[in-house]
């Protein structure tokens, strides 16, 4: 009986959900989470104070049901993936955050600048592979000019002119506008006209201004990323946001962090343009950084951080569990606690793999389909902007079978 | 309806095998099944093996860690985990058994293999007792010619010199090659290697107690049936013993439920085991890798060792697999119902060879079990504490044998001290013929040839 397989498409009654959420209700009730529950079910916005509860519940089945119980009803099982490359053009970088252990200056061991024609050649070098996004991220350096950025971006489109670049954190914005000497509205536009798709999440780090002068003092504020990011979707550009937690900050910070997101989504939204995609937590690792001492987060953090994330974020679409930093059996777990998304193929990944991931730097197209049902969901090759490439639904009937 | 019977019939082995979609498990036309069986782990009440494959298959992973976290708690009411100091020593790798899964054994005439003499062995023991060690795990293969008098010879050695340290030694099939090359009753064999000082036997060799699965992957090694004796008659000399389970090869999602029933079904019976730990196959450089499937993801692990914690309700400890799972899964697992670490494992050959390895320093270990919110206790082989930072009545006497003997007793007490009366336990052909019935075709190769 219990080894029947389902029919195609088995359509679900409002009988199984009204029980699935009284089940669902029952048990965050058991856990002290009778108030979210009734909300999360209702549909309602949580609170600063529901976020900190979140975060200091004993109980993380009871949070993840919760968060899994949104996920489902906006993804149902599906589970997106790109096949993508990661250029990071440079590690020259002044900005010395605590917690990089990518940053370079000249002359340091390992210190590199690709050249425009370098980073066309790291694209060339994959055009046999079904790549559709390049993922351009690098330090902060003021001796690069204006013109950099722009040849970077137009000798990438050279290379590959299908391929959708996703380039420049808030952070690196910030520093082209500097350079560019124009307004940032003018910058995009230039930007855009040089092959710019879409602009990376990186750089929020934690918007809590004490944790910003204790650790990376030199970086932009918080205010000021959230600006850039305004005037990114502004100009009708999509973006991801991040936060990088696990180090010093404090849950509260944490929950002020993810509400500032949601409230600068509430803004895209209403505007005509670009918003907030995808959301990913980006766990600390700590070696090789001024603050290797810190020993990061643990697996069962990052799972909390998932389904906090999903739970308040009600407006950013998806979030995603970035396998890179999280490694797999973490990321396949996270997919059951809020996680919808788990970044792609990712050819050549610097930034972490300094810090100590220990993660493949790649992963071929199977292999992540493979985890992905393993973790009993549906995988689907997206696109940048989370349009579903070929046959998904062949693939989705494929599953339930 | 015909054409879903038909593809009911033949269920995948775990190379292809997946849990079903999740949303399903919560919305779809099993939902309420589910609800019913959760509601029935929550209330205490044991659960059938058709029950618990139901869970395996269709439960979703978070109701899965829910019901296992709650069943560890059940059990380990201390939010502590414990690990041993051990080391294990593999005094030598000539085997004439042949598992292709293998990567540690070498075939007898094969210039391989190799014998470590008894200095080299009691210097290994030497180094373990230096570090505070309380276990050596001393496995080998099944030699020619090795016999148990070798072993009684060397446990005697370890025992007068190191009384602390405990041989948890030899594996079941071992236990049978001797019985086989030495042409007595096993029985007399445990008491020898008893009087010697032998304190447990390590559940090795269990690989999948399904004999579809262990003709295809292991055909020359014991049988199930024996396997599962071995154990009952070291249960019955007063001896405790673990058990284990390698999964992620040919077998049915059914089978690997068939494989828990029958070690629920013997701790029912004997109530000797100390502990299950399970891990996958890990397939990279063994003998026969060209034939097996590509190494299983860490979900099904997960999936594996929750399913385990619910239904083996009578087993105390559940170990998590670090070496093999790695330490983030490690700590999952720590929320998905194992309540133990396992060994140091200050020396480990045997996955090692097959490409694996994730060991971690003591403190290292400590670390990530404090940080998963749990206290580290170290123990010995029978899961007493063993901790000089710990005063072992403090956190509660009854749960913790420090010695053999003790262990023995524990075990007497604690089969009076099930409050679940096991009911009288169905047959381990729960599963209908059609669902041992599996693919893994080039290994179901193996069958024929075998029988030719």
């Amino acid at each position: 009986m219990t080894t029947e397989a389902l029919p195609p498409g088995a359509a679900f009654s409002t009988a199984a959900h009204t029980s699935a959420e009284q089940r669902l209700f029952t048990q965050a009730n058991g856990a002290g989470l009778g108030d979210i529950a009734q909300k999360v079910l209702r549909n309602e916005r949580l609170t600063y104070d529901d976020g900190l509860a979140l975060y200091e519940n004993a109980d993380l089945f009871a949070v993840g049901a919760l968060a899994n119980h949104v996920r489902e009803r906006l993804h149902g099982d599906a589970t997106y993936f790109n096949v993508n490359q990661h250029v990071n053009y440079t590690n020259l970088c002044n900005r010395l955050c605590k917690f990089c252990a990518f940053q370079r200056l000249p002359g340091q061991e390992g210190a590199y600048l690709m050249t425009p024609e370098d980073a066309a050649q790291k694209i060339t070098e994959q055009l046999d592979q079904p790549v559709t996004e390049v993922h351009v991220v690098g330090g902060v350096w003021p001796k690069l000019d204006y013109d950099y950025y722009l040849n970077l971006l137009r000798a990438i489109k050279t290379a590959r002119p299908d391929i959708h670049i996703k380039g420049f954190t808030m952070v690196e914005l910030d520093e082209i506008v500097k350079q560019a000497k124009k307004p940032i509205a003018e910058v995009l536009f230039d930007l855009k006209e040089a092959g710019l798709d879409s602009c990376p999440g990186g750089g929020a780090e934690v918007f809590s201004e004490s944790v910003r002068q204790a650790t990376y003092p030199h970086k932009m504020p918080g205010t000021r990323w959230i600006e850039t990011a305004s005037a990114v979707h502004e100009a009708g550009l999509y973006s991801n946001c991040t936060m990088l937690h696990g180090h010093v900050e404090t849950p509260a910070d944490r929950v002020d962090h993810l509400i500032k997101l949601r409230e600068l989504q509430d803004r895209s939204l209403a505007k005509d343009g670009g918003h907030l995609q995808a959301y990913i937590p980006l766990s600390f690792h700590p070696d090789n950084s001024e603050m290797a001492h810190i020993e990061g987060p643990t697996a069962l953090d990052e799972l909390r951080e998932i389904a906090v994330a999903r739970l308040l974020l009600d407006n950013i679409p998806h979030i995603k569990a970035y396998w890179i930093l999280m490694d797999i059996p973490t990321a396949q777990t996270a997919l059951s606690f809020g996680a919808n998304d788990v970044d792609g193929t990712v050819v050549e990944e610097k930034i972490y793999h300094e810090a100590g991931a220990t993660t493949p730097q790649e992963v071929q197209r199977e292999e992540l389909v493979r985890w992905i049902e393993d973790a009993g969901r549906v995988a689907i090759e997206r696109n940048t902007t989370y349009t579903a490439i070929g046959d998904s639904k062949g693939r989705f009937v494929d599953a339930e079978c | 309806m015909q054409a879903k019977a038909q593809t009911n019939s033949t269920p995948s082995p775990s190379s292809s095998w997946r849990p079903r979609a999740a949303t399903a498990a919560r919305l779809g036309p099993h939902a309420t099944e589910l609800a019913r069986i959760a509601d029935k782990v929550r209330a205490n009440e044991r659960i059938d093996a058709v029950e618990a494959l139901a869970l395996h298959e269709h439960a979703d992973i978070v109701l899965l860690g829910e019901l296992a976290n709650l069943v560890r708690q059940r059990h380990n009411p201390n939010p502590v985990v414990t690990y041993i100091v051990d080391r294990n020593i593999n005094p030598y790798n000539a085997c004439i058994t042949d598992c292709g899964f293998c990567a540690f054994y070498a075939k007898p005439k094969s210039d391989r293999t190799y014998e470590l003499k008894r200095e080299e062995i009691m210097d290994k023991v030497l180094e373990t007792a230096e570090l505070g060690g309380r276990q050596v795990l001393m496995q080998g293969g099944h030699h020619p010619t090795i016999k148990s008098d070798w072993w009684c010879d060397l446990i005697q050695e370890i025992d007068s010199r190191f009384p602390q340290i405990n041989c948890h030694t030899l594996s079941a099939p071992e236990l049978e090659h001797f019985e086989r090359i030495e042409r007595r009753p096993v029985e007399e064999i445990i008491r020898d290697l008893a009087l010697a000082g032998w304190g447990s036997l390590p559940g090795g060799g269990a690989e999948m107690l399904v004999e579809r699965v262990r003709k295809i992957i292991a055909p020359k090694k014991t049988t199930t049936d024996r396997w599962l004796d071995v154990h009952r008659k070291v249960h019955e000399a007063g001896l405790r013993s673990s058990a284990t389970m390698m999964f992620g090869n040919v077998e049915t999602a059914a089978e690997r439920i068939e494989h828990l029933l029958r070690l629920r079904d013997l701790q029912d019976e004997t109530g000797g085991l100390t502990a299950f730990a399970c891990w996958n196959t890990q397939p990279d450089g063994v003998p026969e890798a060209h034939l097996y499937p590509k190494k299983s993801t860490p979900a099904l692990y997960l999936r594996t060792q929750a399913t385990a914690r619910i239904f083996l309700d009578n087993v105390q400890h559940m170990q998590t697999s670090y070496v093999t799972q790695g330490i983030k899964m490690a700590q999952i697992s720590l929320r998905f119902g194992c309540d133990d670490f396992g060994g140091t494992m200050l020396e480990e050959n045997v996955v090692s060879a097959a490409g694996c390895s994730n060991l971690q320093a003591i403190d290292d270990l400590e670390r990530v079990i404090e940080r998963a919110s749990y206290t580290p206790i170290q123990r010995n082989s029978w899961y007493g504490i063993a901790d000089e930072r710990y005063d072992a009545p403090a956190i509660d006497a009854a749960r913790w044998p420090n010695s053999r003997e003790e262990a023995a007793h524990h075990q007497a007490a604690g089969r009076a001290s099930f409050s679940i009366v096991p009911e009288p336990t169905e047959s381990h052909t729960v599963f209908p013929e059609a669902a041992r019935r599996g693919p893994g075709a080039a290994l179901s190769k193996k069958i024929s040839e075998v029988q030719a």
